[in-house]
């Protein structure tokens, strides 16, 4: 029998491994002609970043060797371009005049890269990334080093962009969009991808509208890149551009053989053209309405051609979910499906910010719709193929989000417990109630929410520790109904976690309250009362120089620098620097307290004199007063350093070890000023018999004959809960700088509200331990970005208040008082 | 210094009180608390959480609301109500802005004899 003549236009990957499946369904059937418009063979084209990083080389890529073509008797043009297609005379010619017969015509032309058509786009040094021809050229351009300029940061232009970076070049990304590769990933990943991008020295910028290629002087000789000039006036230099702002189908010879033409070459299921003997396969078919860049659905297609070929006629393509992995070593990153949110659709979130994990699936109906995937894939094929076969996720859905390696392990069930409670047993104790009163309220009016609990019954809306139980009770009364978010949003104005608005904050440079919620897209005009003061620390403890206070968004205490109380009265507490004090000060606070009859005064229990019931509009006199006997504000109301408590150690005690009331003056002078996440407390005892109970304290010494014993993560308060010990240290100045470390870190790491030991708890100890104690360098580094916060903050506020700042808080608006008297 | 036009008293100007703040007129009949917005709108309210008293005043503002600092009431701005599920109103008193100066309304401001 006559062998059939099949001519393929087009050597890529999908033809490549189309021909594989033909010659293996029927070797002899057809004789085999192809044209390559490049001079080689089929290589791996997806495997073209690590030839531009370096990290390969092009015959490692290679898919089929000159050698197989040999093989399977396949003739094969290199650097022939087929420039007609004549129907009729079922023949296709190239640019350099060959002239060959088909009985079958597969069209695999691919697709050519978007040129965005601002002015200078045909300049020499603007190149685009397809093709080992472009990679060759990145790769001689990067020798002369400079800076690239990739456009688009999507899977090509990041994994260009790495590339580039690899090869010695300074890189800036301009990306369209807010958040890179957003095609692939939701924002959040995007982010992380962000950071990463640029924890390797490549430059992003989002939101980056190319305006203009700006080329060299004319006059100079031939004119080429200089620099890439944005719609906002940003000019940055630049020795090459990348253009990778996407692709298209490359169907021009198709449409000029009369074949029907969308976006793609328009397929049917079984792959064949408007014209039932030419099929159309890879990036330049349109199939089902869509066009595919991915390999996973062209490696499909190219099967149904082989199958459609070999003489199997019900072979048919239809698309499924695709992954997408990039390709940068070191960034671990999988998305597949849809994963854009949808009020009938569910997620499952999974953050470790110390780690960089992020883990979402959205699931619809018990089956998973999409993944995304950041810094832990090594789940992604496990979901993906739950994602294929559309398989019930009901029973794993517990621990699903944990992996493969959980599915199907019994999880712990913290419930039975609570079940187990009367319903007079008391969850919330700060505004006394009871499980029976939740459970009422949640049926009689309907609550599915932990915040409509709180708003309902004010559990847990106080200081919040019995978070977990409430939301125990939900689930116990509500089953299934209760779905609490994995990440629990900074309040009902945004969707974002605590510290996703802190890694934003960096990674999207936020530098206002109205940056942010704009940016992070807030749900209220200018927040509330729980966001705003939480946005305000963030932002001063990420910008030290820049950000200014906005003391709009601080609560009353600390905007006015003194404790509200139940009359609307405040309390003045200055500080005793380790608890001492001396005669002058207190006849200066006895002179205070006549001076303006402050009717309360009392001793607190951080070792230092509380002043009650002082009128607002005294403040400032008050506080005039105290500063002329040398003392300052003690920050009683501040979410900063409170007190430091000491005992008498070695300077009178007979039992004391060391000077602890030295140390605990040293590091209360060391660490007052800079605002911290929550209160923070200390104490330095001079022997282990901890007369300074400094077991409970968020950072606690206690002076041993060998130096000092760091402790750490102590409460006494809402929580009764013992240290931990860091670690050990032997002189008092190690002792500061180790404490201010973890001052620091935990300034950077901790949630507003949080206090150390919660932080400790998410943390961990060793986490902890790691950065301020261990790593020398960390630590340092820790102390210094300290130190730069502490220039601005070690300002004493009453002082400030004294000489007129803030006036207007302490006098009325009007009195009319006087005036109405006198009608 | 205080002008009377007609019934309403010049309580001072606009710029006065911080955006996103409060400053208070004292009168007979207790503490007034005047609210600025962000978009520069002005209200008056007593300065009394219907809760347990706390100054409103000395709370954050944010959007027309206001969270009172004793503890967290958010009262609306406008109508002087408790928002969400707590119940209970704050006496509201009419204010406008002429020409960037705060106008307060005198009738409101009379001792009242209920009190």
């Amino acid at each position: 029998m006559q062998k059939q003549r099949l001519v393929v236009v087009g050597n890529g990957m999908a033809p490549g491994r189309a021909l594989e499946r033909l010659f293996e369904a029927a070797p002899d059937a057809y004789d085999v002609t192809i044209f390559n418009a490049e001079p080689r063979v089929n290589y791996d084209r997806i495997m073209l970043s690590p030839v531009l990083s370096g990290e390969k080389t092009f015959e490692e890529i290679v898919i089929h060797g000159d050698g197989w073509y040999i093989d399977h008797g396949v003739t094969l043009y290199k650097g022939h371009k087929i420039t007609a297609i004549d129907r009729a005379a079922r023949t296709v010619t190239s640019e350099h005049g060959v002239v060959a017969p088909y009985d079958k015509l597969i069209i695999a032309t691919g697709s050519v890269p978007t040129i965005i058509p601002v002015p200078g786009h045909k300049l020499a040094g603007v190149l685009t990334y397809r093709d080992l021809d472009d990679v060759d050229a990145m790769l001689l351009a990067a020798k002369g080093r400079g800076r690239a300029v990739v456009i688009g940061g999507g899977l090509l232009g990041l994994e260009a962009a790495a590339g580039l970076k690899q090869q010695g070049m300074d890189v800036t990304v301009l990306h369209l969009m807010p958040t890179l590769m957003e095609r692939q990933l939701d924002p959040n990943a995007g982010y992380l991808l962000q950071k990463a991008v640029q924890a390797r020295g490549i430059d992003v910028i989002t939101r980056a509208n190319t305006k203009e290629i700006v080329g060299t002087d004319p006059a100079l000789g031939p004119p080429r890149v200089k620099a890439v000039r944005l719609d906002d006036g940003t000019e940055i230099e630049a020795s090459i551009v990348v253009m990778a702002a996407g692709i298209r189908p490359n169907a021009a010879l198709a449409k000029d053989a009369g074949l029907t033409i969308n976006r793609g070459i328009v397929v049917t299921p079984d792959m064949r053209t408007s014209d039932p003997d030419i099929f159309a396969l890879g990036e330049c078919a349109e199939a089902s309405n869509q066009v595919f860049g991915l390999v996973a659905p062209l490696y499909e297609m190219a099967n149904v051609v082989a199958a459609q070929l070999a003489g199997t006629s019900d072979a048919a393509f239809s698309p499924s979910a695709t992954a997408t992995k990039l390709k940068v070593t070191g960034i671990n990153l999988f998305s597949a499906g849809d994963f854009a949110e949808a009020p009938d659709r569910e997620e499952i979130v999974l953050r470790d910010a110390a780690r960089n994990v992020y883990k979402r699936l959205v699931l619809k109906d018990d089956k998973l719709l999409g993944v995304v995937m950041y810094g832990d894939t090594s789940d992604g094929a496990w979901f993906f193929d739950l994602l294929k076969r559309q398989a019930d996720v009901s029973e794993l859905r517990e621990t699903l989000i944990f992996g493969q390696s959980y599915a199907g392990g019994a999880p712990l069930d913290p419930m039975a417990a609570v079940a187990a409670l009367p319903d007079e047993a008391e969850i919330c104790g700060c505004n006394g109630i009871c499980k029976g009163r939740i459970v009422s309220a949640i049926k009689d009016k309907g609550l599915s929410s932990l915040d409509d609990v709180r708003a309902h019954t004010k559990a847990s809306a106080s200081c919040g520790s019995c978070t977990g139980l409430v939301e125990q009770v939900m689930k116990l009364t509500l089953g299934d109904a209760y779905n609490p978010a994995a990440v629990q949003p900074m309040c009902g104005c945004t969707g974002h976690g605590h510290d996703d608005v802190r890694r934003l904050i960096v990674a999207k440079e936020l530098k206002s309250i109205p940056a942010v919620l704009q940016e992070l897209e807030w749900s209220t005009s200018n927040g509330c009362a729980k966001c705003r003061p939480a946005l305000n620390y963030y932002l001063l403890a990420t910008w030290p120089l820049d950000y200014r206070d906005d003391s709009q968004s601080r609560f009353i205490n600390e905007r006015v620098h003194a404790n509200i109380q139940k009359d609307g009265t405040f309390s003045v507490v200055p500080r005793m620097w380790g608890g001492l004090t001396t005669a002058n000060e207190l006849r200066a606070i006895a002179d205070v307290v006549d001076k303006f009859r402050i009717p309360t005064v009392k001793v607190t229990g951080g070792q230092r004199i509380d002043m009650l019931g002082v009128k607002k509009d005294d403040l400032p006199a008050v506080w005039a007063d105290l500063n002329k006997a040398g003392m300052v504000s003690g920050a009683a109301y501040a979410k900063g350093l409170r007190t430091v408590k000491t005992c008498v150690g070695s300077d009178w005690c007979r039992f004391g070890t060391q000077d602890s009331t030295g140390l605990g003056v040293k590091l209360e002078k060391h660490l007052w000023g800079s605002w911290t996440p929550a209160k923070v407390k200390l104490a330095v005892s001079g022997c282990p018999r901890n007369c300074a109970e400094a077991t409970c304290k968020d950072v606690g010494i206690i002076c041993v004959d060998s130096g000092y014993e760091i402790h750490i993560g102590g409460a006494a308060g809402l929580d009764i809960k013992g240290t931990e010990v860091l670690g050990h240290s032997t002189t008092q100045e190690e002792t500061v700088e180790i404490v201010a470390a973890i001052v620091q870190l935990y300034r950077e790491q901790g949630r507003y509200l949080e206090r150390i030991y919660k932080w400790m708890k998410r943390v961990g100890l060793d986490s902890i331990r790691a950065q301020a104690l261990d790593d020398t360098e960390k630590r340092a580094a820790l102390v210094a970005r300290f130190a730069l916060s502490q220039q601005s903050a070690q300002v004493d506020p009453w002082r400030e208040r004294t000489e007129g700042k803030e006036a207007h808080e302490f006098r009325p608006l009007a009195d009319l008082t006087r005036l109405e008297a006198a009608e | 210094m205080n002008m009377q036009h007609s019934n309403w008293i010049d309580v001072g100007a606009l710029e006065d009180i911080p955006k996103l703040g409060a400053r208070l007129v004292k009168t007979p009949r207790g503490c007034l608390a005047l609210f600025r917005t962000d978009a520069d709108e002005v209200f008056a309210l007593d300065d009394k959480c219907p809760h347990k008293g706390g100054p409103l005043s000395q709370g954050i503002v944010h959007g027309k609301s206001v969270t009172c600092p004793l503890h967290n009431w958010v009262i609306s701005l406008e109508t002087g109500a408790a928002c969400g599920a707590d119940e209970g109103t704050t006496a509201t008193h009419k204010v406008r802005i002429e020409a960037g100066r705060l106008l307060l309304d005198a009738t409101s401001l009379a001792p009242s004899s209920a009190r």
